[in-house]
Formats: C-alpha cells, sequence, structure tokens
C-alpha cells in the first residue's frame, strides 16, 4: 500500500495554497468575525485581486510591485462599489450583493469576448514572472522524500509565510488597538457604536476594504506557483473560506492560519485514504465519487467542530459564534 | 428635595402648556412628524427642552416617546420637521454627529456591548481617542496616552456605578440592570451636554434605582441637562424639574410634576376617561401594572433581538 500521501498532506502545511487559504480567511475574519459583516463574496474579492495583478503584469509589463498595487486598487475600488450602496442597510443586504457581485466577476472574466485580456476560462498563466525575477535562491532541488521544491517553489513559499504572519501580527495590532474595540463594537451592536459618537459606515467599510485587500493578495501568493484559473474562485472558494474561519476560530487573529492549515491537511489526508479504500474495495464508490465523497467529509468535521468546539480550534470559548 | 420653586418656576415664560417657550431651551423642536404606515407615531407642534434641567418624558406605552428620541438624535427619520440642539439646527445630522455634538442617548432596549469587557464599553464611550484612527492605531505610543485618561475616567464612572468589581468580566454577565447602569455609565464617558435616557430605571432593581435617582440628580448638580423617560411616578415627581406628557404622538400636557400628576388629560391618557386619581397616587397594584406592562414588552422586544 502506498502511504505517500501521508508526506503529501504534511506537505500542505506549507504549500502556498495554504498560505493563500489563510491570507483570504484572516481577511474574511476581519470582516464576519470581527466586524459582523457578512462577506459571502470573498472570493470575488479573490478574483478582482487575482486579475488586477495578472492583467497588469501580463499586458501592461508592470513591475511586481506596482502589479500588488493594481491589486489593492482593484480590491478597494470593488469594496467602494458593494458598500457604499449597502453598509447602511441592514446587514443581510451586504451578503446578497457581495455573493451576486463574486458570481458576477467570475462570469464576466470567462466571457469570451474578454479572452485576449482575460483568457476566458483557461484563465491567465505566468503572472510569476516579476516575482521569480526577484528570487535571490540558488537554482536547485530542495525538500525530502516526495516534498520537493524547487527555488521558485522556495520562494513563494517563503515570502508567503513571512508575509501572512507579517499581516496577522498587523492584524492582531489593529484589533487590539481602539480602532480594533469600535470594529468589535460594531459586531455587537453597532447603533450602540452610533450613539457613542462613532462613524459606523467609515469603520465597516475600512474593514470591507482591509479584508477585501488581504482577498486580492492571497490570490497572488495562491497564482505565481501555478496560474489564474477563474473557477478556483466561486462560491464554493468563499465556502471554503468560512468553514476555515470557523474551524480555526472567527474572532481570532491567528484561527484562520491554523483553520486554513487543518482544512488543507483533512481535506489531502481524506483524499489519501479514499483513494486507498477505491483502490481496494473498501468502500462502494468509484474513484468519480471520491472527490464529492471528500467534501461530505469536511462538512461532517465541520459539523463536529460546531457542536463540539463552537469557538473554533484556538478561539475562547466565550466568544463563540453558536454558543 | 433638592429644588426650590423660585428655580422651578425660572423654567418657563408664561403659564404651563403644551409647547409652553422655556427661558433657556436647550432642544427646540418644531413640527416633527413620524408615520408608520397611517399610525402617527410622532406629530410634536412644537416643545422646548429646558437647559440644565432634569425633564420626565412620560405618556403610555405607544405614545410615541422612544421614536421621538430616535428622531431627535438621528436614529430615525421624520416625515416634516426640524429641531435644534444648543441653539443649532441638528435636524438630518447622523446619528453619531448628534452624540459628537453633545447629545448622548441610552437606549430602552439596553445595547450592552455583550462580547466586550465592561471596561471596554466604558472606553468605548470615549471621544477624541486617536486609535480609532486606523492609520494612528498601528502605533500605540500615539494613542497610550489618552488611553490611560481614558481608562481612568471609567474606573471613576464604575465606581460611581458600582460596577468596578465587574471592570474585566464580559459585559454579558451582567444583570439586565446592571446593563442598564453600563450603558448610562458609558454614555457619560464623553461628558454630554445632553443625556437622555430611555426608560433607565426598566428592570432594575428597586435597591438600585435609588443610587440611579442620586446619579441623575448629580449630573444635574454638574450643569447637565436630562430627558428621561420613566413610567414609575414616584420617581418622575421626586427628581424631575419638569414633565413633558405624550399620547398617541402628541404633547397632550406639560408642567412641573404635581401639577402634571393631577392633570385630567394625563389621567386620560393613562389611564382612560373617567378616573380622577392623581398619577401620583396610584395604587401599588396600578403601579405594578404599568410597570409589568413595560417590563413584558421589553422582554418581548429582548427575546426578538436575541432570536
Ligand atoms: N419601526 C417601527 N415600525 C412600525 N411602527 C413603529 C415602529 N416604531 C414604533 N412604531 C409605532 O409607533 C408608535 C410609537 O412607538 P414608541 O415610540 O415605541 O412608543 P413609546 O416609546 O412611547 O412606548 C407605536 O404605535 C409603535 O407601534
Ligand atoms: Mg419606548
Amino acid at each position: 500500500m502506498d502511504f505517500s500521501f501521508l508526506l503529501l498532506a504534511l506537505g500542505q502545511i506549507i504549500s502556498p495554497q495554504t498560505i493563500a487559504y489563510a491570507l483570504a480567511a484572516l481577511g474574511l475574519a476581519v470582516q464576519f468575525g470581527f466586524t459582523g459583516l457578512l462577506n459571502f463574496g470573498q472570493a470575488g474579492f479573490m478574483a478582482i485581486g487575482g486579475y488586477a495583478f495578472a492583467i497588469t503584469t501580463l499586458h501592461l509589463g508592470f513591475p511586481f510591485w506596482l502589479a500588488v498595487l493594481a491589486t489593492l486598487v482593484a480590491t478597494t475600488v470593488m469594496a467602494l462599489v458593494l458598500g457604499i450602496p449597502t453598509l447602511r442597510l441592514r446587514a443581510d443586504y451586504l451578503a446578497i450583493v457581495t455573493i451576486a457581485a463574486a458570481e458576477i466577476v467570475r462570469y464576466v472574466v470567462k466571457t469570451p469576448d474578454l479572452i485576449p485580456l482575460t483568457g476566458g476560462s483557461d484563465g491567465l498563466n505566468g503572472a510569476a514572472v516579476t516575482f521569480d525575477a526577484l528570487n535571490p535562491i540558488p537554482p536547485g532541488s530542495y525538500g525530502f522524500g516526495p516534498l520537493r521544491y524547487d527555488e521558485n517553489d522556495l520562494w513563494i513559499i517563503l515570502v508567503g509565510w513571512i508575509f501572512v504572519i507579517l499581516v496577522a501580527l498587523l492584524v492582531r495590532q489593529l484589533m487590539k488597538s481602539p480602532w480594533g474595540r469600535v470594529i468589535k463594537g460594531i459586531r455587537e451592536d453597532e447603533d450602540a457604536v452610533r450613539s457613542l459618537g462613532k462613524n459606523v459606515f467609515s469603520y465597516k467599510m475600512q474593514s470591507l476594504i482591509l479584508g477585501g485587500a488581504l482577498g486580492g493578495l492571497a490570490t497572488i501568493i495562491n497564482i505565481i506557483p501555478t496560474s489564474l484559473q477563474p473557477d478556483n474562485y466561486g462560491t464554493q472558494t468563499t465556502f471554503f473560506l468560512l468553514t476555515i474561519i470557523l474551524l480555526g476560530g472567527a474572532t481570532t487573529v491567528f484561527g484562520p492560519l491554523v483553520g486554513a492549515i487543518v482544512f488543507w491537511i483533512v481535506l489531502s489526508l481524506a483524499d489519501g485514504f479514499l483513494s486507498l479504500a477505491v483502490q481496494y474495495h473498501w468502500l462502494p464508490i468509484t474513484t468519480i465519487q471520491q472527490g464529492p465523497v471528500r467534501f461530505i467529509i469536511v462538512g461532517v468535521a465541520l459539523m463536529l467542530i460546531v457542536i463540539f468546539r463552537p469557538s473554533g480550534l484556538i478561539g475562547k470559548k466565550r466568544e463563540a459564534f453558536f454558543a | 428635595m433638592p429644588d426650590t420653586t423660585t428655580e422651578r418656576a425660572a423654567l418657563i415664560e408664561g403659564a404651563p402648556a403644551p409647547g409652553v417657550k422655556k427661558t433657556d431651551p436647550i432642544v427646540v423642536a418644531d413640527g416633527v412628524q413620524r408615520t408608520f404606515g397611517g399610525v402617527h407615531a410622532v406629530d410634536v407642534d412644537h416643545v422646548e427642552i429646558p437647559r440644565g434641567a432634569i425633564t420626565a418624558l412620560i405618556g403610555p406605552n405607544g405614545a410615541g416617546k422612544t421614536t421621538f428620541f430616535n428622531l431627535l438624535t438621528g436614529f430615525d427619520k421624520p416625515n416634516h420637521g426640524s429641531w435644534s440642539f444648543d441653539g443649532k439646527p441638528i435636524g438630518g445630522v447622523p446619528a453619531y454627529k448628534v452624540a459628537r455634538r453633545g447629545m448622548i442617548r441610552t437606549f430602552q432596549l439596553t445595547k450592552a456591548l455583550s462580547m466586550l469587557s465592561v471596561m471596554e464599553n466604558m472606553r468605548l464611550g470615549a471621544q477624541e481617542q486617536p486609535g480609532e484612527n486606523i492609520a494612528r492605531a498601528l502605533v500605540p505610543a500615539l494613542w497610550r496616552g489618552r488611553e490611560q485618561q481614558i481608562t481612568e475616567r471609567a474606573q471613576d464612572l464604575l465606581a460611581r456605578f458600582k460596577l468596578d468589581t465587574k471592570a474585566d468580566d464580559f459585559a454579558a454577565s451582567l444583570s439586565g440592570g446592571q446593563r442598564k447602569l453600563l450603558e448610562m455609565a458609558r454614555a457619560l464617558m464623553s461628558d454630554p451636554t445632553m443625556i437622555m435616557l430611555d426608560e433607565p430605571m426598566a428592570g432594575v432593581n428597586p435597591a438600585l434605582t435609588q443610587s440611579l435617582l442620586h446619579h441623575i440628580l448629580d449630573l444635574k448638580a454638574t450643569g447637565m441637562t436630562v430627558l428621561f423617560v420613566e413610567h414609575d411616578m414616584h420617581v418622575v415627581r421626586e427628581i424631575a424639574d419638569w414633565v413633558i406628557v405624550m399620547a398617541e404622538g402628541r404633547i397632550v400636557a406639560e408642567g412641573y410634576p404635581d401639577q402634571v400628576m393631577s392633570d385630567q388629560a394625563v389621567i386620560d391618557a393613562y389611564l382612560g376617561s373617567h378616573h380622577d386619581t392623581d398619577l401620583g397616587d396610584l395604587s401599588e397594584e396600578q403601579q405594578a401594572e404599568l410597570l409589568d406592562e413595560t417590563q413584558a414588552e421589553v422582554e418581548r422586544e429582548e427575546e426578538r433581538n436575541d432570536g
């Protein structure tokens, strides 16, 4: 029997995909966990940010930092467009508008007429050039066993993790500050915060922009070792992110990081075990059914967490979302 | 009773009547109307709130008191009307700006921020904390000093409201009455010119009520204007300098506490016609009944909010 999938699952701990999901989940935690904003379109922010980076890099020849700036501009514009009409209304309006906007983004970039710009359904390849050009690591193969990384893989993993940890520290500092106090107050009761003289609309906007920006930056990390695929940023992605923050603790800063790691490990292990189970006929399912079944496992895991650890793996009990 | 008759007589110009002019009004409202569907929740022709005094706003449930509070403080928009605070028009000014101008209100349904500690609730009430700006928040040196001042003031107020031992607890762990106290203490963090309390005594246990009354009298002593909604007529009689009576959205009577409570229009508004009791002399049962009604309403709404 081939148990190498165990090591591969271990590889999920540091994979760029995990980093990207951790960062996007952190953004969602800022919005949902700390501010109480129902952003069901984080995948849309991720897509907008990713396309801004890839298009400015590939079509306009932007240097890396300028392309990153383009990502921040794009996610900020999206936050303003979605937030201005909805953030004064009841919370559910934002949810409806964001979920719709994320789908609109996905359909628009896939439009055949836009293929020259967005690559249509095939997405965009090669946006990593400017980032890889900055790579100081000598060419070679690094790692052990089945976990092998070339110099560019290692470069994005290193930069990605350092960046994610810096951002998490930054967000933690914000949440411990008086700014964070206002933000958490809004989550509890925005009218109370308003009655104390705080411009609630402006704070909600700031939170939406910050969280969306983290989503956009996450996509840069996600696409550098691979490519930008529009279908990776569907509604399912937003729900993975929600799963991750509930798993780790929605009202914590490091919960999304832990949640992302656990999520991808569990998914990867489930995949490995299911492959074995299919191969040796332990389970009456086919290879085709294997994909959906692992998500059922994730769903069950999520239910168990909500039941037994409602505040997430590292959340404080008192701040549970499902108390 | 801390008030002398002469002090009270100086409040108004002319004889007590709905809409009577005050010698020194802090709030002046004109033609304020708010309808919900066909219901005239608020329909106030003219009313003035005297500065530096304690004014009670009374009236049966559904009279429009809370809606009037919401309108004055920018939490709701009227169909018509204008009003000013401290000489400046504030109709259409957003709620947070009204609060910054020094008109702070509390809510009938307490809005303690449950998942914040009592101390954090208090700090949130302070103004001019530079760390509430997202960029400055990242540099603690820019806001630590102010935070220290805020914390000291908060400790002071918490001690006065007998909540100092709870400072580090989640607000969620407080009793209903303690939450009312917290909300009032929090409103005082910004040192407002005027405080508007929507049923501050509802749900507060009788032992605390007395100290709450003293706090309110203390506020007046520091020059603050107080407007409060209250159902307990003993309370109104004990601390109010002036009473405004609402029924079905209108101001139906205004006057000194003793006068108002024997006013036939007021008694009618509360108890229907054919009663000639002084509201202040209501029997214990009648008082309890009125209180129960409010209490039940509060509980119903709180249930709705929790659900
Ligand atoms: N948001 C609302 N929607 C519909 N009707 C409302 C709303 N708020 C208040 N009302 C109605 O307006 C009237 C006044 O209510 P309210 O101001 O709460 O009275 P009070 O505080 O004096 O008990 C009542 O008839 C109430 O049902
Ligand atoms: Mg009311």
